[in-house]
């Protein structure tokens, strides 16, 4: 189910400014690959170019190739929802429907698909809310607002809203950023058994974090304020932690740098 | 998100809820200012003299809060006025009058005999309201929607600067411009439904047409169109960012991502903003006086010349109105009064409701 | 709890693999647009029951339930209905416009008729029916005279009231001020005027004027101040709350008692806030027409005295215009609706202005 995501020189632009440039990489089906890099380096924007997030900001563009198993995202034919559904994101501040319950939250993307029946609606809900380890602090309270839970609940609510629509990638920005420790470790353990079933690819600022979930970490840098940012070195997370090629990398990893 | 809080608790109920500079303001003035016997910290030595300034700060602090609370209860004070001269001045033409003041049919309070009914004004005035909402609430929020989330943003911040110079436009205006040029094509259109649909008893009748219920209620739906689309842009565009690309990011359409996102945050705030333009529809006066056809008499009929509201009857009977007649239109006017103030407290409990739970949500 | 997550495994793709969809050429929209416009022709031309405007409108429809269908078999329900929404809604914007331009169209080119020396320089006094002459000199006398006698009265009132309820207020007593500000704003426009007639005319002004009731300016103004009241409060508690608190925090720490910190400090930072607020109040009452009708009686000549004798205003005498007989009276009416739609336009566009100058806090 899970899909290979092959981005080759894409380039993005806010108006006139161009946020990233020249980005090639392949991500591999399941498996969880961390983007890092200092503030501004463009990996939040990287990430929302997957999904197509970055076009709905005014004057955003992006050039170059992105594809999803061959597929090309970007190509004139494809309808845009259908490659957000297959691209499930989860945002830096949760980001519950305040007006709706815990259950038609997580249910919002299958009622958006036409899904009716109550009786699958509850099923892929709580399917959805296990996978999501959030079902035992919840069931017994569906029908209360989302909003009410606490910041890591809401987030784990979210990822139960992304992937109860069953996509194939899910991207995470900085899932974790508004989080207490705690929460941030029932996400940590929530990726390694997402990425049994999912792609994932998370931006973070946590370097631990990307040590501790990723398979592969891209590392992003720029030159300086108003330059775009570039994919400094992409490899295996352990390499890349422990022996990194380029200088950057290590010097941003050690702490050295920005 | 993170600011909705502390945001509604300053713009929410005030005093019950805890805004914070309230409460911080509490706290400061009773710290720093004036508790009599409170030992003045010995650093503080401007001028040295300690007893004599503090008591006179302390009497003017009193005094310029006893100010501001009177100017607060003249509020509470004016709308108790209304109320208490209304029925001072209604009270002996209700006596006066020689027939049922809810079930007549007509408005003669200036003979010996003075009759006078309400039930065909307020008829009327809800009527017209009606209408003008039924036609005026779709387009609002279709063109809020619009500005909000179709139009370009420049374009749509233009366009709402736009609409709140219309919503400032003086009624009169909308008036003039419904007597002199609006009614004819109202009437042609008038024409055209009686010839067709004459068959149905809100478009039946043989005329003449033109100052009617439909021109009325169109030229009140065009006048409450800019307030409503106004206020519901505001709510619109405060949908958060956040949950509108939630649901994009499910894939949503843009209209599924409206549907999911944006009119259910917008809710109580459509419903404030209509009822808004209700309260401005059933008290508009000079408008009305100068677009119905001014009947007494209750009828659905839409199209032909006739209608009359409390409002737009007061200004055009005030002229030859005695004492009784006035007495009678300032009646008329209590009833009117007394409709918009549950309209209004209604919407205000809506919209108050609305701000306790994004309070308790976020 | 990883056995859970393994169910997802088995599951076969839900979803098509495929992200590509099938979608309406570029030129299905205006085909189905020229379809729906010479479906229209052919039916109401072909049964004779109306004319282009029909057509039109007929036309629209046909193009929405044409484009639905058209998309729905292309692109699927959902798009379709993305389609056919989107479509609805820059129509509601289309329809609104038309009857707005028609309003502003026509009152430039009718008001620009009567747009010289003579109107704005003499009065209407001995203008009879047959002469094409006569101006508002008296009308602009009169509301410039009852806004800014309102204005006097309301904005002390109004910011000491909004300083009672934003900085000393507390409890159930200053919620209930609030939500009655709230609701003041509701009152309709006619009912204040009832309200300073009975009040003012009938009661109070008999006491000095040889116990006959007298129309005058003031009163006029008295039921405008009802009017902007809780316009200015509102706005002016708004401002209030955005004042940052470190700024009385250190007005505070050096010891300034809270009533001057508020007059010093809080207003000032406050000020074109309020300056906004009160501007937007100011246009509002310009343009009222009914409290001015009932309470300041409206007249032919000058009268410069507010406080004697009867009075007009711009929006009265648009309205006492309009409903004269003779030839000349249309022109009258335009010009000076021209007139108090530039005053209140001038007014609500450098309030705005000067709202977008200051941000504070926003």
């Amino acid at each position: 189910m899970a899909k290979r995501i092959e981005a080759t020189n894409v380039t993005a632009y806010y108006g006139g400014f161009k946020a990233i440039e020249n980005i090639s990489l392949t991500v591999e089906p399941k498996t969880v690959t961390a983007l890092i890099g200092p503030s501004g380096c463009g990996k939040s924007t990287f990430l929302r170019s997957i999904n197509r997030m970055h076009e709905v900001l005014p004057g955003a563009r992006v050039e170059g190739s992105l594809t999803i198993d061959h597929q090309d995202i970007y190509d004139r034919d494809v309808d845009v929802t259908a490659v957000r559904r297959m691209i499930g994101m989860v945002f830096q501040r949760p980001n519950p429907f305040p007006t709706m319950s815990i259950f038609e939250n997580v249910v919002a993307g299958l009622r958006l698909n036409g899904v009716k029946r109550r009786s699958i609606l509850e099923e892929a809900a709580e399917k959805a809310l296990r996978s999501a380890n959030l079902w035992d602090e919840v069931k017994d309270r569906l029908g209360k607002p989302g909003a009410g839970l606490s910041g890591g609940q809401q987030q784990r609510l979210c990822i139960a809203r992304t992937i109860a629509v069953e996509p194939q990638v899910v991207l995470m920005d900085e899932p974790c950023s508004a989080l207490d420790p705690i929460s941030t470790l029932a996400i940590e353990d929530l990726m390694f058994q997402l990425k049994d079933t999912f792609t994932i690819i998370i931006v973070t600022h946590n370097m631990q974090q990307a040590a501790r979930v990723s398979d592969r970490t891209a590392f992003f840098s720029i030159e300086k304020t108003g330059d775009p940012g570039r994919l400094i070195e992409y490899d295996h997370t352990q390499k890349i932690f422990s022996n990194p090629s380029q200088k950057k990398t290590e010097d941003y990893i050690t702490g050295r740098f920005g | 998100m993170g600011q909705t809080p502390h945001r509604s608790a300053h713009a929410g109920t005030g005093g019950p809820s805890v805004p914070s500079s309230d409460g911080w303001s509490a706290g400061a003035s009773a710290r720093v200012a004036d508790i009599p016997g409170t030992p003045r910290p010995p650093d503080h030595g401007l001028g040295g003299g300690d007893a004599l300034p503090r008591a006179k700060a302390f009497g003017a602090e009193k005094a310029f809060r006893g100010l501001t609370m009177a100017a607060g209860t003249a509020v509470l004070v004016i709308i108790a006025a209304i109320a208490v001269f209304l029925i001072s001045k209604a009270v002996p033409a209700l006596r006066a009058n020689t027939e049922n003041f809810w079930t007549y049919q007509g408005w003669s309070p200036n003979q010996t005999a003075p009759k006078f009914g309400i039930g065909t004004l307020a008829f009327g005035t809800v009527l017209s309201s009606a209408l003008a909402l039924l036609m005026a609430v779709p387009v609002a929020l279709g063109i809020a929607l619009y500005l909000s989330h179709y139009a370009p943003r420049r374009l749509g911040t233009a366009l709402g600067f736009l609409i709140d110079l219309l919503a400032a436009v003086p009624s009169v205006v909308f008036g003039l411009w419904g007597r002199d040029i609006f009614v004819e094509p109202v009437r042609d259109f008038s024409v055209w439904l009686n010839t067709y649909f004459g068959w149905l008893p809100i478009f039946g009748g043989d005329g003449p047409f033109g100052k009617s219920i439909l021109l009325g209620a169109l030229v009140l739906a065009i006048m409450v169109l800019p307030i409503i689309t106004s206020l519901s842009r505001e709510v619109f565009l405060q949908t958060p960012t956040a949950n509108e690309e939630a649901a994009l990011a499910l894939g949503a359409t843009r209209w599924e991502m409206i549907r999911t996102a944006v009119l259910p945050y917008g809710r109580p705030g459509i419903i404030a903003a209509v009822m808004l333009g209700l309260g401005r529809a059933l008290g508009e006066t000079i408008a009305l006086a100068m677009t119905l056809g001014i009947t007494f008499g209750i009828s659905f009929n839409l199209i032909q010349n006739g209608g009359n509201t409390i409002a737009a009857n007061i200004a055009n009977a005030f002229g030859e109105a005695n004492d009784t007649g006035r007495g009678a239109l300032i009646a008329s006017g209590l009833v009117l009064f007394a409709i918009t103030l549950i309209v209004n407290i209604s919407a205000r409990v809506i919209i108050y409701r609305r701000r306790e739970f994004t309070e308790s949500a976020a | 709890m990883t056995t859970t997550v393994t169910t997802h495994r088995p599951r076969p793709p839900a979803r098509p693999v495929t992200l590509r969809a099938r979608r309406l050429p570029a030129y299905a929209a205006p085909a189905v647009a020229l379809g729906a416009l010479l479906a229209a022709a052919g039916i109401v031309y072909g049964a004779g029951i109306g004319g282009p405007v029909l057509v039109v409108v007929l036309a629209a429809l046909l193009y929405l339930v044409g484009l639905f269908v058209a998309a729905n078999a292309v692109e699927g329900r959902r798009s379709a209905r993305d389609r056919t929404w989107s479509a609805l809604i820059h129509s509601a914007f289309v329809l609104a416009v038309l009857p707005l331009a028609s309003v502003v169209w026509t009152l430039v080119s009718k008001g620009a008729e009567r747009l010289d020396g003579n109107f704005f320089g003499t009065s209407m006094n001995n203008i009879g029916a047959r002469d094409a002459n006569g101006g508002a000199y008296h009308a602009i006398v009169g509301t410039l005279e009852q806004v800014g006698i309102a204005t006097l009265i309301t904005v002390p009132l109004g910011l000491l009231c909004a300083i009672y309820v934003v900085e000393y207020g507390r409890g159930r007593f200053a919620f209930t001020i609030r939500f009655f500000v709230d609701v003041m704003t509701g009152i309709p426009s006619i009912v204040s005027g009832l309200f300073v007639l009975a009040f003012w005319v009938l009661i109070v002004s008999p006491w000095f004027n040889d116990g006959r009731p007298s129309f005058s300016g003031f009163a006029a103004a008295l039921a405008l101040s009802v009017l902007m009241l809780p316009t200015v409060v509102r706005s002016t508690e708004e401002m209030l709350r955005l004042v940052p608190a470190p700024l009385r925090e250190g007005a505070y720490a050096l010891g300034v008692p809270k009533w001057k910190t508020i007059l010093r400090v809080v207003l000032p930072t406050a000020l074109p806030g309020i300056v906004t607020g009160v501007m937007l109040a100011v246009a509002r009452a310009a343009g009222e027409t009914a409290p001015v009708l009932l309470v300041a009686g409206g007249g032919a000549a000058i009268n410069v005295n507010p406080f004697e004798n009867n009075q007009s205003s711009l929006a009265l005498f648009v309205y006492q215009q309009a409903g004269d007989a003779s030839k000349y009276s249309p022109a009258r009416a335009w010009t000076a609706a021209l007139t108090l739609v530039a005053l209140v336009l001038v007014l609500t566009i450098a309030a705005k202005l000067l709202a977008r100058r200051n941000r504070l806090g926003r």
